[in-house]
């Protein structure tokens, strides 16, 4: 725990922030898009638990902040499968660029 | 070099490999399990902070809960060896020399930054305390967020069965 410093970790969630980025937008596919934005999530958890350790080790801000989002997370994942599926069932197709019923 | 460095190095390097082919690689199954593999290296990152109760979370709601609902959703609208249409050439350049830019000045706030670093963070924090302070009315307590989460899970929980629910179909 020494020579483990804040920066670090901070660097390893930073990496993992911008690799779900990467996914995001080169990703066409809904879930493929959804499991990189699960990538993002988990690299903002990463961060609130490193700052909480770090900075504030006496208090549990940090901690309760990632199990909220852990929770949202959860919330978020099921809804957009329940949307994923309700558009598969109606498009036979789950790639983001063919779903254009509603554009301009 | 001592034992919690090599930890640190050796599951931040499996997490990064395993993020990165989760995002480049063709086959949906196979990005699925290394989502599983990226999650369970950060429980071993958050068992290293000695934060053993948000591993522990961080296990059972994601490994447990998300990657197997995101497989079931894959069984339900992928066929079986499928590969993912790749990129176009242009598109991967663009959008890595974006994250790559956002990832650069990322790093370069982060290591301007002052710090006021705790002295002592050997603090025991253990799994008591999260509980009563997720339930407690006063300073420092939680119960107004954890009822409104209660509610907005119960809503995403009506919600998906309103939203993947088959009508009939003489509607």
């Amino acid at each position: 725990m020494n020579d483990i410093s804040l920066n670090h970790y901070l660097f390893v969630s930073t990496a993992l922030f911008f690799i779900g980025v990467y996914g995001f937008i080169t990703r066409r596919n809904m879930i493929s898009m959804l499991i990189a934005v699960e990538l993002i999530l988990n690299s903002v958890n990463i961060n609130f638990i490193a700052f909480n350790k770090f900075l504030f080790p006496e208090k549990s801000e940090g901690i309760f902040f990632a199990l909220f989002i852990i929770t949202i997370a959860a919330a978020e994942a099921a809804v957009a499968i329940a949307i994923i599926i309700s558009v598969y069932r109606r498009f036979k197709s789950i790639d983001a660029d063919t779903i254009d019923t509603m554009k301009f | 070099m001592s034992v919690s460095t090599f930890f640190f190095y050796f599951f931040s390097t499996l997490m990064l490999t395993f993020g990165i082919l989760t995002v480049t690689t063709k086959q949906l199954f196979r990005s699925a399990i290394y989502l599983l593999f990226t999650l369970i290296n950060i429980a071993a990152l958050y068992f290293m902070l000695h934060y053993e109760f948000i591993a522990a979370v961080q296990v059972i709601v994601y490994v447990g809960g998300i990657v197997v609902l995101i497989l079931f959703s894959l069984f339900l609208t992928q066929q079986a060896g499928t590969h993912l249409a790749s990129p176009s050439l242009q598109q991967i350049i663009f959008s890595s020399l974006a994250s790559l830019c956002g990832f650069a000045f990322v790093l370069w706030l982060v290591s301007n930054a002052q710090f006021h670093l705790a002295v002592n963070t050997s603090s025991e924090y253990n799994v008591s305390d999260i509980g009563r302070h997720m339930l407690s009315f006063g300073r420092g307590g939680y119960i107004l967020p954890f009822e409104a989460v209660s509610i907005l899970l119960l809503a995403a929980l009506i919600g998906c069965i309103a939203i993947a629910y088959k009508r009939p179909a003489h509607e």
